[in-house]
């Protein structure tokens, strides 16, 4: 165990909560996306998205926490911690040294992490709604989750990754989620081909009270996403709470506006989806930006990712819930922001923006890790999903497809 | 005897049951419909995209008379789902050809 003058007990405690607001995100996900499909498929939407939580957080149990945090490698980690050993008694991380000195258990920054590699390929789900066998995703994801996503982890969180060292920032998983999840699902339906009917057919959601209420846990449980991810009970969690707030809010403000002047009307799935555009644009920011800042990246966030609706429709792909527009182009925008508004002030282990004196390097930075992570994200799922697409199929059959992922996929009915 | 089923609005329900049961119907059956006559649909828009909704939520009423009530019947429908604007829907007459009450196994008008 860490010895007991080494651990931060407020610190801890914190992060223990976070720990449980990040995992129920996990459900709030599923019923965010679960009111968007059709009722046939609410299932088999809910069903993706909680079974993520069985087997990812195995698998980060058994192989994919020490892919990205074991030894000291720049491009990925060991299998020193495999099945989790040591991780009840090692004293501190390799690369965790000094100003990056974890002050938590590290059983408690195992569990952390966890949660945030369960909700990762979560996100996809949005994209490939209602024709993703679930034999299919479930293999995928299983895939994904041990090839993809600790690799991506380690190269911009761990101390030892190459993009960490490079100088690029993400406090809570801009790229390492969202841009990562978000091209992993363009990749995905590049393979997996539009839904039947689309665009032609009309298929509005079938409960948007869901949405909503998954949208409120969402925010709820991004405040220990994003100031968790600060591993202390400090100033700083409470910069990265009220900026993850902030944008949120005026997120939404902007997606709103936007929305009534060129739709006609303010809609409540444009409310909840404006505060989730914010929240994840100021996922890598929250704990770098301070003042004002936040909510202009919102606001910024807001319009942009609404504008960004349009990009399936001029390219043809049915990314069925607008998970690229909300979380690769949200994400993208937010590790750009940052190289603008980065503040050494708020966060003394960062660097400054463009805005804040640090000239473009953080920015350069910043592109880099983007550039490296939607490239090797986008290799490597679409490779995998053309080999699953070739061997077991990706795609239900068009009968399974019209009857519902429900009934074909599940045997099970939502509503009698 | 005869069924009378009538599409209202779904807001209609209420004042139309009132009227009936005012008028002596002793029993009536509701059903959540949707439809469309020429009132046509109505737009959504999500997400930036606007769908075109056909069918319109409606209600629909059938109830069971006698064949000396149907005018009355219909009359009393009519006056109390009106609004005067499109959509208000329509009432029709088929042929009830038997009628059953379950618990006492009545037939015809006695099963009204």
């Amino acid at each position: 165990m860490l010895f007991a003058a080494d651990i931060d007990t407020g610190a801890t405690a914190w992060v223990l909560i976070s720990i449980g607001l990040v995992a129920f995100m996990t459900p709030g996900l599923a019923f965010f996306y679960g009111g968007m499909v059709r009722s046939k498929n609410i299932l088999g939407m809910l069903m993706q998205n909680i079974f993520a939580m069985g087997l990812i957080s195995v698998l980060w149990a058994v192989v994919g926490f020490s892919l990205a945090f074991g030894g000291t490698g720049k491009y990925i980690g060991n299998f020193d911690f495999a099945f989790m050993k040591d991780l009840s008694t090692i004293a501190e991380l390799p690369g965790y040294t000094g100003d990056f000195g974890l002050v938590i258990p590290i059983m408690a920054f195992f569990a952390f992490q966890m949660m945030f590699a369960v909700i990762t390929p979560a996100l996809i789900t949005g994209a490939t709604a209602d024709r993703l066998k679930f034999s299919a995703y479930a293999i995928l994801i299983g895939v994904w989750a041990v090839i993809v996503y600790p690799t991506v982890a380690h190269w911009v969180f761990s101390p030892n990754g190459w993009l960490f060292q490079l100088g690029a920032l993400d406090f809570a998983g801009g790229a390492v989620i969202h841009v990562n999840a978000g091209v992993a699902a363009l990749a995905i339906v590049l393979v997996l081909g539009n839904r039947k009917g689309w665009p032609r057919e009309a298929m509005p959601p079938h409960n948007l009270p869901f949405t909503v209420l998954g949208t409120g846990i969402l925010w709820f449980g991004w405040f220990g996403f994003n100031a968790g991810s600060a591993l202390a009970a400090n100033g700083l969690a409470a910069q990265a709470l009220v900026n993850t707030h902030l944008a949120a809010a005026a997120a939404m403000c902007g997606w709103l506006v936007v929305e009534k002047l060129k739709a006609g009307h303010a809609t409540t799935l444009g409310a909840a989806s404006g505060a989730v555009a914010g929240l994840v644009a100021i996922t890598p920011c929250a704990g770098f930006v301070g003042g004002m800042s936040p909510i202009i990246i919102g606001l910024i966030a807001g319009v942009v990712c609404y504008l960004a609706l349009g990009l399936k429709t001029k390219f043809g792909f049915d990314d069925s819930l607008d998970v690229i527009a909300v979380h690769l182009v949200g994400g993208i925008l937010g590790a750009i922001l940052l190289g603008f508004f980065a503040d050494v002030k708020v966060n003394s282990l960062g660097f400054d923006g463009v805005f804040f004196g640090g000239g473009t390097e953080l920015l350069q930075d910043q592109l880099v890790a983007l550039g490296a992570t939607i490239v090797f994200s986008f290799v490597i799922t679409w490779v995998v999903a053309k080999v699953l697409d070739a061997t077991i199929g990706l795609r239900v059959s068009a009968e399974d497809e019209l009857v519902g992922l429900d009934q074909s996929q599940h045997a099970e009915s939502a509503y009698q | 005897m005869k069924l009378i089923t009538a599409i209202i609005k779904p807001f209609k329900v209420d004042d139309v049951k009132e009227a009936l049961k005012a008028a002596g119907v002793q029993g009536m059956t509701v059903s959540e419909v949707r439809g469309f006559g020429r009132q046509g649909g109505h737009t959504e828009t999500y997400r930036g995209s606007e769908y075109q909704i056909d069918f319109v939520p409606k209600a629909k009423m059938e109830l069971v008379v006698d064949d000396s009530n149907v005018d009355q019947v219909i009359d009393v429908i009519v006056k109390a789902a009106n609004t005067g604007k499109i959509g208000d829907g329509k009432v029709w007459v088929t042929n009830a050809e038997q009628i059953i009450r379950i618990r006492t196994g009545e037939h015809g008008a006695d099963a009204i």
